[in-house]
């Protein structure tokens, strides 16, 4: 039973570990925000998974939320920050 | 784990596969947003379906099912929200003319 979870956060990490590539890798800013994203976003994933693993889900469920909404907030933060820097840029 | 729930984790794992290769693969940001925005929420949110399932009808799967709402509303928004910035700071759509430029400066890192 155990198994399919450690199977599943392996999986997952070796997911994450592609996207990290393309976050090595950038060509733009944009590009390095996004994969950072999609890795956080995986990271929701992996932490479920990862109470399952332990047989605690109602504890790291939680966490799990947690990590969804500080994700959400700090793309949208940094993309906040670079429009605003944008606009500022080009009225002088 | 139950058979259904399987079903639905594997083929979420399935879909974040596909949003990695997506990420690797396409050409310019804006097309990796349109892998990124709806294969990864798609895929999340088969993976913790799948979990809840699991779980049975508990105060973690109503957790879960949250989680769920959450990314369905959240990842699209961020998504929208970087592409709409990058926009602004004046990156520019890739063209299939520009093709070849492109894949010769991918060695070189930024620009």
């Amino acid at each position: 039973m155990n198994d399919v979870f450690v199977a599943m956060a392996s999986v997952i990490l070796g997911v994450s570990t592609i996207d990290l590539v393309r976050l090595a890798l950038g060509r733009s800013l944009y590009d390095r925000l996004l994969a950072a994203g999609v890795v956080g976003t995986n990271t929701i994933v992996l932490l479920a998974v990862i109470g399952f693993i332990f047989e605690r889900p109602s504890l790291f469920v939680d966490l799990a939320l947690t990590y969804a909404l500080l994700n959400f907030i700090g793309t949208v933060a940094v993309a906040k920050y670079l429009e605003r820097e944008a606009e500022e840029g080009t009225r002088g | 784990m139950s058979i259904a729930g399987m079903v639905l984790a594997s083929a979420g794992l399935f879909f974040m596969l596909v949003t990695a290769i997506g990420i690797i693969r396409l050409p310019d940001f804006f097309t990796r947003v349109h892998a990124v925005s709806k294969t990864e929420t798609l895929g999340i949110s088969l993976v913790l379906l799948g979990l809840a399932l699991h779980e049975g009808a508990t105060l973690v799967s109503l957790k879960l099912g949250l989680a769920v709402g959450f990314v369905f509303l959240a990842n699209p928004v961020a998504a929208h929200l970087l592409t709409r910035s990058a926009l602004k700071t004046g990156l520019t759509p890739w063209t299939r003319g520009r093709a070849a430029t492109l894949t010769e400066g991918q060695k070189g890192g930024q620009p």
